[in-house]
């Protein structure tokens, strides 16, 4: 008896198992999806199989296959929006998974990627750039700056609040508002000497992915994949520092090192996306939440799940404000336009529930 | 011996919190330790299970410097059940129990067949069972409490730490409790080391007690030798009368109000 109730078991545990890859394969596809449509969408309409088979034709080298197709259509797929569309992806994926670790480390479902400040240190970095019209590595400066600045404001902020008791998610949190409203003020202050500057200086803040370029999409990429890797290998370690630091001590986690790996990690995953897109908020504090309410809090599944759902929200959002609406607005103000309602749905929703996610 | 103290001490920014403790736990003992609010005995358990580190002393553990152990070796050795516990995400209660069994598990492996059974027998033993789907998240205090009990023993750890687990417990799941813990150290031979409030609860559970107060180890020793009026007086400035109490067939302790 004991023997057929194991075997049930551990069907049961293949099960779950089986309905994550099943879950993951199907966001996976969805995502191939809404990458290929929404190449086809915009001033010059393409039938997705259209799409399809100019993207084949590249990768594999056969141009004969590219006959009878529009000689305009390859140049708008490869060179204009495939560029602008996987850094979307990618960008928002990076948020995402971001804003998992940063809700798992410090312990608080509100937090996202820019609650150390990176976002206002990476603005910060950028006025500064744009203002002094530094162009010292072309049309990298600003990003460059923008990077910089994030990451300087990080090391501050954890500087800040770490004491002889190691890093307490209430310490980095407040450093985090504290560095945050510093650099507003500041940026505020590059606002008002930059006359004429001002406008660049507002609709980088704002955020967009015009322009972006292969190299763009790669070197985020890069990024984005270290930190998925790096936050795969650490995520059953977030799940135990979920029972808080003296648990997951006695459970065999290094805290310390675990937190500040994560928390920098994070950080630069979150400081190269600024830097591509501008500041964009609410993915990395709405993907999380709506993963979490799909996977459970395994951080295990909700990473990988995140960083697809992520992927595809920007992507979507991009592709509303690029092709759908009758003039580009900004990708920044839009998320949060939509992002900000739907958060507030949500949440009444959990509330009603009474479960505390 | 799994724990060798000598001369250890501990300050947190300036204040001495432990000072000079010298004091070895024999293997499979139950080792109560009692002692007013804020005398250190939450420290003592920090230092024991290497999440503070003493700024003076030595604390060696089976015959080798703590210091040496990895924490992923000490995770396999000792477990341990926090005083408070709270949890922000909605982890089932079985997740939490499995989490015990990390240590075990390799970083990307699925928990083997016997993760699984030795999680279930626990599960069924302190009666958590009942709640295995649930969201830890939406269990009070007390039923909360036995999960994270259930939680440090899958870690099948030698030495079990508890940090007054049972305060939060009715005297029923209490019990059971200590019993399941009692019944692994006497027939494994595992160590438990406990800090107590309940003073009776402790006389009956515990066979050797520490005493402390303000850092400094007051007596320590057979619970039958050093539970006595003095000692309460000494450690808690209240008068006591202690007793063989023949129903429980251990030391009991009553109180005299002071007026």
């Amino acid at each position: 008896m004991p023997f057929r109730k194991r075997q049930k078991k551990s069907r049961f545990r293949k099960k779950l198992q089986q309905e994550a890859i099943v879950q993951f394969a199907l966001l996976a596809v969805f995502l191939g999806a809404v990458i290929i449509v929404s190449t086809g969408m915009g001033y010059i309409q393409m039938a997705p199989a259209t799409v399809v088979k100019i993207i084949f034709a590249k990768i594999s080298g056969q141009s004969n296959l590219l006959e009878g197709v529009d000689s305009i259509f390859p140049v708008v797929v490869m060179d204009v929006r495939l560029p602008r569309i996987l850094s979307a992806a990618v960008v928002g994926a990076g948020l995402a998974i971001s804003g998992v670790v940063f809700q798992g480390i410090l312990l608080n479902p509100l937090a996202d990627p820019y609650t150390l400040g990176v976002s206002a240190g990476a603005a910060f970095g950028a006025s500064l750039a744009i203002l002094f019209n530094i162009e010292m590595m072309g049309s990298y400066s600003v990003p460059l700056f923008a990077f910089v600045g994030a990451a300087l404001t990080l090391l501050f902020v954890v500087y800040l609040s770490s004491s002889s008791g190691g890093l307490s998610s209430n310490n980095l949190i407040l450093s985090g508002i504290i560095v945050a409203a510093i650099l507003s003020a500041g940026i505020s202050f590059l606002k008002y000497v930059a006359d004429e500057q001002v406008a660049v200086i507002i609709f980088w803040l704002m955020g967009s992915f015009g322009s972006k370029t292969w190299t763009d999409v790669g070197l985020t990429f890069l990024f984005i994949l270290f930190g998925f890797l790096a936050f795969m290998f650490f995520a059953r370690d977030m799940n135990l520092l979920s029972l808080g630091n003296r648990t997951a001590s006695s459970l065999g986690v290094d805290t310390r090192k675990v937190t500040i790996f994560l928390l920098v990690t994070a950080s630069l995953v979150a400081a190269i996306c600024v830097s591509v897109s501008g500041i964009i908020g609410f993915v990395g504090l709405l993907v999380p939440h709506m993963m979490r309410l799909l996977t459970g809090p395994d951080n295990r599944r909700l990473i990988p799940m995140s960083l697809l759902a992520g992927a595809i929200l920007l992507l979507i959002a991009d592709t509303i404000t690029r092709a759908v609406l009758p003039s580009e607005i900004p990708i920044g103000v839009l998320t949060a336009l939509i992002g900000g309602p739907f958060f507030c749905y949500i949440f009444r929703k959990q509330q009603r529930m009474r479960k505390v996610l | 011996m799994p724990f060798e103290l000598t001369g250890v001490s501990f300050s947190y920014s300036g204040d001495k919190v432990i000072d000079d403790i010298s004091i070895s736990i024999a293997p499979g003992m139950f080792c109560g330790i009692i002692g007013p609010n804020g005398c250190g005995k939450t420290t003592l358990l920090d230092l024991l299970a290497k999440h503070r580190r003493p700024t003076a002393g030595r604390i060696a553990y089976k015959d080798r410097d703590l210091g040496t152990y990895s924490t992923k070796e000490l995770s396999q050795e000792i477990a341990l059940v926090p005083q408070n516990f709270y949890i922000n995400f909605p982890f089932t209660v079985k997740e939490v129990v499995m989490m015990g069994r990390y240590p075990h598990i390799p970083r990307f492996s699925a928990p083997s067949a016997e993760d699984v059974n030795i999680v279930q027998d626990i599960m069924e033993k302190t009666e958590v069972s009942e709640f295995t789907d649930r969201f830890i998240t939406e269990l009070s205090g007390g039923e909360r409490q036995r999960v994270v009990f259930a939680r440090a023993l899958a870690q099948s750890a030698h030495v079990l730490i508890l940090d007054e687990a049972t305060s939060n417990l009715d005297i029923n799941h209490s019990i059971s409790l200590l019993n399941i813990c009692e019944r692994r150290m006497t027939q494994q031979g595992r160590t438990v080391i406990s800090v107590m409030q309940d003073i009776n609860l402790a006389a009956v559970y515990c066979d050797y007690l520490v005493f402390m107060s303000r850092g400094c180890i007051v007596t320590h020793g057979a619970t039958g030798d050093v539970l006595n009026p003095d000692t309460i007086r000494k450690v808690f400035n209240v008068d006591a009368k202690v007793y063989a109490e023949s129903y429980s067939g251990s030391l009991q302790v009553v109180f005299k109000k002071n007026l």
